[in-house]
């Protein structure tokens, strides 16, 4: 068994004993990349000479006791976040060849944890989209079947911690960008409260909506990754920098007592047999292990999908705004200012970031704005409260992460409200501002992931973690795909 | 022209003198090399986010304040969506709804006429933008081959002071710019240096016929002194009576005042206004200005021109003048009233400082705050002019002197053989030897002929080396003639 | 006027009144039609003509589901700004370092050692 195959639980555990070095274990994981970029282009960056030396600075921290909460662990982050000196671009061709000048405050936070950042991830261009096909410098590919897609569009962090390339990654989650590929790839994804993590160098899609979190195979090592990149951050107005939860704090305690409210609108039609099948599996675990299980109903969850491709676009189109061909950038030439940004931002974009830079730009305009995004932003409450309506009653809400396993690359680009509507599930997190997370729980008849969503109040991740560890516990851990079949 | 209505808004925007900027700590700094004070806020770069300036929300509160506006209490910031070169983000920050400051008033009174007050809708937070240079054969963005692009400023907190279209005239659209910046500078928010554009202003016209509804609004911009932006707001006015009693239509646009030409010219045409898309700025949250930060700032306002000039009147000096001290730089007020506490004659120091002295501080380019000349001196100097030791004339020239450094007044006249005769016998023993020396002209006075005191006068001054007191000469003289 | 023309001028004006109420309870046509190429100049996008059209309907059909939004009732209802309800998030007023120039300078796809290059504006906004 190669070290690229341990979680971050195990690998710290060695690292301390002395057992195992963060030089080895990174050599490791930068093999299993070589093996499977091919194949899986997860990457769009490996830093193979910044990687190595910082596992060698690792080890020494290490060694002296004052290596920081990650310290020697291999990690990967999606290419929407700034790394100084390290090229970053969103997958687009508007910032290709982009090397930033500052770092993001994630970038910061592992450094300061210690972490060996192995490189940057593939995914839809500009986080938009559910199965990275939108990146521009091609797809990423599902490792249990590389005909498919790994989601989006966090794919590529989210296929580097499925193979091994990383010991654990982040990506960001504006709609379900992290959970919908956790869910794909049969490993741990989440999303926490907004506000918990700095948004400060991630590069903004819709920035009331986005927030970084982490992929992991195991729940224990999501809240480790969590611990280390959550704070406040004076860089961030949108920070939040009250009491923080205990993220990690009631793990192992079981679901005994706990109401778990299973929302009736998120079943039924377009929702896959094997879906259906492992989710009331798991269900039913739950309830053999002590939890009272309930129908809570959400409302205005049929509105989310349309509120979200209201607000969303409306607030992309003004955060794509600056990429105009003046500071940074891709420029093409132009006669005029006007006609040099025009040219630019038509070569740079792909067609749906495209698409949703019309459509927001549509929404926010004279006599629109009204029906559209004012409406949108109102129903917005409307959603909150019927979270807050269903918590009166329940701990934790849950639900199918998503509707389908894995399709096929092709299968739903050409037809974007189908791509929309892989997030079903997922949005109304993104536009209550709460925690959710996917725990892989089997997979269907052909041998797809399928992920069980944990969703829990602002704030509540401490609750949340206790049920997803739980779920982990009776469901088992997703095992890894067997590399032959991938490298073949 | 009295068959017509004209309604002016002004639009002014200030730079306020923070350190650093409204959303990012880049230093503000007019002086410094460009592109030297940014950073990945300031220059729209990916990833990074906008967080304001407690300062400038508090200065723009008190701003509001000194308005007479009600601070909001809920406000928030807004983006304001165009695309231009010298805006990083291709969105400005500012704000739509809810602005800091509403529904305030600021009084004016152009000279010789009614004091009229001036509604202000609203003052509002807002960045600056970076700055272009065109570059081409004659510097004129209309044929530039390139623009550079410095962006040292952009971000720079500015603060948007709107009126109510409640102006009639290019005189009241002056004075009310010219309090605005009293206003300002006594708050100490902003350097107000029309020069250096942390003040600059827009206009928008409209004439109507009495009882009519309101005209086509054209906006007039690039006016960069007060009476510019008088004549240009006069010129608009004409401009647009002249069209419509023409016959002819007028179109809803954005006008460039050339101060060189003394007219307008066209820019674009603002078809219905642009459609700025404005949402709630979603980088940063709510602002809570609640009454303990409507009362931190009310605590923090110093005294503000209108109080000041009240207190002035109060003292003895005239309208004109205290209003003239009200606008001068702070130290005149302060020279000012420390003469006054000296007990001196408050209408001469008044005087000598609205005319003397800023005369002096044109003519040497030189700043009273620079000079040598105290509120204590001033006294000195008054108490020597009531007292009959310095004609007026006398004063003037002593006063020359303090202002150079030359010493005291008193050190002053004394040096320069200022101080009058005050031995009346020997004023007398001059008067009479000249009017020995003249006696077809004595004559003349004595039968009545008033213009030729002011030859006797004249030659006794010269006699005296300026010295006589012209009053006494008159006085002896009156006395002579009529023996 | 023929009292017949009273009559045909009275039913004009009442199916005016009735489009005019319709019109204002509707403030969203039925079917959605938009202005693709208005769009893209607002939005500075230099799609090529021939695939504006395409957007333009890709647009439609999503605003048309989009435009479900409409049925929810959220009359009183306010939007809320952050979900844990944060404010005042001010910073104080420090001068902190800015990027050095030359850094900032190589990013730029067209500089002088001082400025950004950029071709003249002609149209204004």
């Amino acid at each position: 068994m190669s070290a690229a195959d341990l979680s971050i639980a195990e690998a710290q555990a060695q690292l301390a004993s002395g057992a195992l070095s963060s030089v080895e274990l990174t050599e490791a994981v930068l093999a299993r990349a070589s093996m499977t970029e091919a194949q899986l282009h997860s990457f769009l960056h490996i830093d193979h000479a910044g990687a190595r030396a910082a596992a060698e600075a690792a080890d020494s921290k290490i060694a002296d006791g004052t290596g920081g909460s990650l310290a020697g662990i291999p990690i990967a982050l999606k290419d929407n976040m700034v790394t100084e000196g390290i090229e970053t671009t969103c997958s687009s061709k508007i910032l290709s060849g982009w090397v930033p000048p500052y770092d993001g405050a994630l970038s910061q936070a592992m450094k300061a944890a210690d972490a060996v950042m192995v490189g940057k991830t593939n995914l839809d261009e500009f986080a938009m989209g559910s199965s990275t096909e939108n990146s521009a410098f091609g797809t990423s590919r599902n490792p249990w079947d590389t005909d498919r897609v790994p989601g989006g569009s966090s794919g590529g962090s989210a296929v580097a911690v499925t193979i091994g390339s990383a010991l654990g990654s982040f990506g960001s989650d504006t709609g379900g960008s992290i959970r919908q590929p956790a869910s794909l790839c049969g490993i741990v994804g989440m999303k926490p409260t907004y506000g918990l993590v700095s948004r400060f160098g991630l590069i903004a899609f819709a920035s009331s909506l986005d927030q970084i979190g982490p992929f992991s195979r195991t729940v224990q090592d999501s809240v480790s990754l969590l611990e280390a990149a959550a704070g406040p951050d004076k860089m961030d107005a949108t920070s939040y920098k009250g009491a923080y939860p205990n993220f990690g704090g009631s793990l192992g305690k079981g679901v005994s007592g706990l109401r778990i409210g299973v929302v009736k609108e998120f079943g039924g039609e377009g929702q896959e047999a094997g879906v259906t099948a492992r989710f009331d599996a798991t269900v039913a675990a739950l309830e053999a292990a002590g939890a009272e299980v309930l129908e809570v109903s959400l409302p205005h969850a049929k509105y989310s999908v349309s509120t979200y491709y209201l607000i969303a676009p409306a607030e992309c189109s003004a955060n794509l705004a600056r990429f105009d061909g003046v500071r940074y950038g891709l420029r093409v030439d132009g006669e005029t200012v006007e006609d040099m940004m025009r040219k630019t931002r038509a070569e740079g974009f792909g067609p749906e970031v495209t698409r949703r830079i019309l459509l927001g730009t549509y929404a926010l305009s004279a006599g629109y704005y009204d029906a559209f995004y004012g409406q949108a932003r109102r129903l917005r409450t409307l959603v909150i409260r019927d979270f807050a309506t269903a918590y009166e009653t329940c701990d934790v809400l849950v639900s199918p992460t998503s509707p389908t396993t894995a399709f096929k690359i092709g299968e739903r680009s050409q037809d974007p409200l189908a791509m929309y509507l892989s997030d079903i599930y997922t949005i109304p997190s993104n536009l209550a501002g709460h925690p959710a997370i996917s725990v892989p729980v089997g997979s269907d008849d052909l041998g797809l992931p399928v992920g069980f969503q944990i969703m829990a109040p602002a704030l509540g991740e401490e609750m949340m973690y206790q049920v997803a560890d739980a779920v982990e516990t009776l469901m088992g851990r997703s095992p890894m795909p067997v590399l032959s079949e991938v490298a073949s | 022209m009295s068959n017509w209505e004209s309604v002016i808004g002004i639009e002014i925007h200030i730079e306020l003198s923070t350190k650093s900027k409204m959303f990012c700590g880049c230093a503000v700094n007019f002086d410094s090399p460009p592109n030297t004070n940014v950073c990945m806020v300031c220059l729209g770069m990916p990833g990074a986010l906008p967080v304001p300036n407690q300062q400038a929300l508090e200065w723009i509160s008190q701003i509001g304040l000194a308005l007479n506006c009600k601070i909001t209490e809920n406000t928030t910031f807004a983006r304001k969506n165009y695309f231009y070169a010298d805006q990083p983000k291709n969105y400005q920050i500012s704000q739509a709804e809810g602005p800091v400051a509403v529904g305030g008033y600021l009084d004016i009174q152009v000279d010789g006429e009614e004091p009229h007050r001036v509604f202000i809708e609203r003052a509002h937070m807002e960045e600056d933008t970076g700055k272009s240079t065109h570059v081409g054969s004659t510097g004129r963005i209309d044929s530039a081959e390139e623009t550079l692009m410095d962006f040292n400023r952009a971000g720079t907190p500015l603060v948007e002071i709107v009126t109510t279209p409640s102006i009639k005239t290019g005189a009241q659209a002056r004075v009310y710019a010219q309090k605005i910046r009293e206003t300002v500078l006594a708050l100490g928010v902003s350097d107000v240096k029309l020069e250096e554009g942390s003040m600059r202003f827009d206009s928008n016209i409209s004439v109507n016929r009495p009882g009519e509804e309101l005209g086509t609004k054209v906006e007039v911009k690039n006016m960069n002194s007060f009476r510019s932006l008088e004549r240009a707001t006069d010129f608009e006015i004409a401009r647009q009576i002249a069209a419509l009693e023409a016959e002819e239509r007028l179109v809803q646009e954005t006008r460039h005042w050339n101060e060189e030409t003394q007219q307008s010219k066209s820019m674009r045409s603002k078809e219905g206004s642009s459609d700025y898309r404005y949402f709630t700025e979603p980088d940063m949250v709510p602002m809570v200005l609640d009454s303990e930060w409507v009362g931190r700032a009310q605590a923090a306002l110093p005294e503000l021109p209108h109080e000041r000039q009240a207190r002035y009147e109060e003292l003895g000096l005239d309208a004109h003048a205290a209003s003239v001290i009200v606008g001068l730089e702070p130290a005149y007020g302060l020279v000012l009233e420390e003469a006054v506490g000296a007990k001196a004659d408050v209408r001469l120091v008044g005087n000598w400082l609205t005319q003397d002295v800023t005369a002096w501080a044109r003519s040497e380019e030189r700043t009273l705050d620079s000079s040598h000349l105290t509120g204590t001196g001033l006294a000195e100097l008054a108490e020597m002019v009531s007292g009959g030791k310095l004609s007026a004339t006398a004063a003037k020239k002593t006063l020359a002197g303090v202002l150079e450094g030359e010493g005291t007044p008193g050190e002053v006249a004394t040096a320069r053989d200022l101080i009058q005769m005050d031995d009346l016998g020997a004023i007398e023993a001059v008067v009479d030897g000249l009017i020995a020396e003249h006696p077809d002209d004595f004559a003349r006075l004595v039968a009545g002929d008033g213009r030729v005191t002011g030859f006797f006068v004249g030659q006794a001054m010269r006699a005296t080396g300026g010295k006589a007191d012209p009053k006494v000469v008159n006085h002896i003289l009156r006395d002579r003639a009529s023996v | 006027m023929t009292s017949c023309g009273y009559c045909a001028l009275f039913l004009v004006l009442v199916l005016v009144l009735v489009l005019v109420v319709l019109g204002a309870v509707n403030s969203v046509p039925m079917a959605i039609e938009i202005d693709i190429a208005h769009v893209a100049r607002l939005a500075r996008l230099g799609i090529p003509e021939e695939e504006l059209a395409a957007y333009g309907e890709q647009l439609e059909v999503i605003l048309e589901h989009a435009a479900a939004v409409q049925g929810a009732d959220t009359e009183g209802v306010k939007p809320t700004a952050h979900p844990l309800g944060i404010t005042n998030a001010f910073r104080q007023d420090e001068v902190r370092p800015s990027l050095d120039r030359a850094a900032v300078l190589e990013q730029g796809p067209d500089t002088t050692d001082e400025y950004f290059r950029v071709p003249p504006a002609m149209e204004t906004e």
